[in-house]
């Protein structure tokens, strides 16, 4: 694989049985991502965008096809080759946060350093070098409970950005927002991709985010329709 | 460390429903402590009792002598050989002659153990030397539950009628000189105890007996020829077994706490596991392993055990040393449990039942927390997330 290439499927194939019969999630699906992109994959509900990105994250695997990433074939990993490809690569942001309710901010961004086996020193700067990337250091003793959403999805992108991964996946992270905190979660996330240089991948069908896409995947019944660049400059931080 | 560390923040951070069932737990913890605490007291003062009444160290049997066999005892005497004697003589030992014999107390008929002791021995802890009195009539000792049981009472005069040697009868009356309280009830129940000399010119068995009692401190237990020796380990078989029975039965109230206790784990543990899908997912989406999920959530439920020690510390150290420091008053129906407990029962906690029970207790936990976990094997992330059961 090209050094510059992150992500690479390859004839992917999703087929869910229902029943009788079966779902095709994805069809076929050819797709490379070079590092710093940020690219979305946008669709209608159905199309197969959280599907894809489940498999380029190593949650699940393809029926058929293949998908690297970082030079690693999701569906020959086995479960803990997946979790440790996930703990230390790849960075997750999902719809609704997915924070640990019993948990200070701290903590949550804290959570996959502690897997990493990182020193408390080391966690302890990581941590608030990420909470200041999202603004929210001063909230570090906070629980999810006392933060508006904006601020909650802050924290699920300091926890997705803590480990410095160098692809962050981002499943519909403006689904939950009002129009300012979701513009407030896309600048943040389009510095952190020109700052740090990681590659986002998000699947949305929200506008708002796609004003923010350098590259644009649509889906279709789980079939790319169109795969157009946007922007050659990374991010769009206007 | 990590799993344990979120095992206590998970845990702590339930709030209410964790402090439930550590609470509930923590009853487990003390209940068991507490009444097998009750039994080995009620063993030790039982043991204690027995030992310093009437087995001392060991008995010597007269080899016709069966104490399960009432008709053994005709023949059951035999004289004392030399080396018995010896023990007799230095206080290592004390003789004890037993016969059938019957009483009339109150115009009643009672068929009773005439039991012949030297009033001077120190063997026994029984207030023998109120024995040792010059009387034209034979002085003779009885416990207070015959006592009652009769209606004798201090001074008064009763008549004894028993066979001799030959197997003659023969009769007289002796006086009641002192009623002892015991809590040992194979001393006191149909028993009157008369001087060994007495008995041994009543019965014409001069320098016979039919028990020798060694002193508990004498190591001495070479074999004798006609006579057996008899342990401790057997002689305090019976007793041992019935407060065995009395602590099977005992165990089913904490059994029944634990198993509320337990139940009160599972159920939380099943609902952690239904409601808590969607953290699951995410746990595993940050990268930790399916192995390592099942095992925070196993620690989750065992940690209610290790909080439930530090309740249990808490409000049970006081409590559990209050009863064994003081003890507490037997009523007096605690006489027909069959063996010696006495007036106040002193609840003995031994650092094996302690662990034990800790470790029981923590064992059970952590079982009953893992068995609903066995779900998350099969969960996949991408369902999980969804808040969804594979």
């Amino acid at each position: 694989m090209n050094n510059s290439v992150i992500i690479k499927t390859k004839d992917l194939v999703k087929v869910y049985p229902m029943g009788q019969h079966d779902l095709v999630a994805l069809d076929h699906v050819n797709l490379v991502f070079q590092k710093g992109e940020f690219a979305g994959v946008v669709g209608p509900s159905g199309s197969g965008k959280t599907t894809l990105l489940n498999i380029i994250g190593s949650l699940d695997t393809p029926s058929d096809g293949s998908a690297v990433v970082l030079d690693r074939n999701v569906e020959t990993l086995s479960n803990k080759e997946a979790a440790k490809l996930r703990n230390q690569h790849i960075g997750f942001i999902f719809q609704t946060f997915n924070l640990f309710p019993v948990y200070s901010v701290f903590e949550n961004v804290e959570f996959p350093l502690l897997l990493q086996r990182m020193s408390s020193a080391a966690r302890k700067k990581a941590v608030y070098d990420s909470l200041e990337w999202v603004h929210l250091a001063d909230r570090a003793k906070s629980k999810p409970a006392q933060l508006s959403g904006g601020q909650s999805q802050r924290v699920a992108i300091a926890r997705a950005i803590v480990k410095k991964p160098e692809v962050v996946l981002a499943d519909e992270p403006t689904a939950n927002l009002d129009a300012e905190n979701s513009h407030h979660i896309m600048k943040t996330m389009v510095q952190l991709n020109e700052e740090l240089g990681t590659t986002f991948v998000f699947s949305t069908h929200d506008e708002k985010v796609m004003r923010y896409l350098r590259r644009k995947i649509s889906l279709i019944d789980g079939k790319v329709a169109k795969d157009e660049v946007i922007s050659k400059k990374r991010g769009k931080s206007t | 460390m990590i799993i344990p560390k979120l095992a206590f923040q998970n845990i702590l951070g339930a709030g209410l429903r964790t402090w439930l069932n550590v609470i509930v737990l923590s009853f487990a913890y003390v209940a068991i402590i507490a009444l097998n605490g009750i039994y080995g007291g009620m063993q030790e003062q039982a043991v204690q009792a027995q030992i310093e009444v009437e087995y001392g160290g060991g008995q010597f049997w007269q080899g016709q002598y069966d104490p399960y066999d009432p008709f053994s005892f005709q023949d059951a005497h035999g004289a004392l050989p030399p080396q018995l004697q010896n023990w007799i003589e230095e206080g290592n030992a004390t003789p004890v002659l037993i016969r059938q014999a019957t009483i009339y107390p109150n115009g009643r008929l009672r068929t009773i153990l005439l039991k012949g002791i030297n009033p001077d021995q120190t063997v026994l802890n029984i207030p023998s030397h109120f024995l040792a009195d010059e009387k034209d009539v034979t002085p003779a000792l009885i416990g207070s539950r015959m006592a009652k049981s009769t209606g004798l009472e201090l001074g008064d005069y009763v008549t004894v009628r028993w066979r001799d040697k030959n197997g003659t009868f023969d009769a007289q009356d002796v006086e009641i000189v002192q009623i002892m309280n015991t809590s040992v009830q194979t001393v006191d129940n149909n028993q009157i105890w008369v001087p060994l000399n007495d008995l041994q010119t009543m019965t014409q068995m001069e320098g016979e007996a039919t028990i020798v009692v060694v002193d508990r401190n004498f190591q001495n237990r070479e074999p004798i020829e006609g006579w057996t020796f008899q342990s401790l380990d057997v002689l305090l078989k019976d007793l041992m077994d019935m407060v065995k029975s009395k602590t099977i039965g005992g165990s089913i109230i904490y059994i029944v706490l634990l198993m509320l206790a337990i139940l009160a784990i599972f159920d939380t543990q099943v609902l952690s596991i239904f409601k808590r899908r969607k953290e699951m997912g995410t746990l595993m989406a940050l990268g930790m392993t399916r192995v390592k999920v099942i095992e925070l959530f196993t620690v989750e439920g065992a940690v209610h055990g290790v909080l439930a020690v530090l309740v249990a510390v808490i409000y049970g150290t006081p409590l559990l040393v209050y009863l064994a420091t003081q003890g507490f008053p037997l009523p007096a129906s605690t006489d027909s449990y069959g063996f010696a407990i006495g007036e106040k029962l002193f609840p003995i906690y031994s650092a094996q039942l302690i662990f034990g029970t800790i470790i029981l207790v923590m064992t059970v936990t952590t079982i009953v927390s893992y068995l609903p976990t066995r779900k998350i094997s099969k969960l996949k992330p991408t369902d999980a997330l969804k808040g969804k059961l594979t």
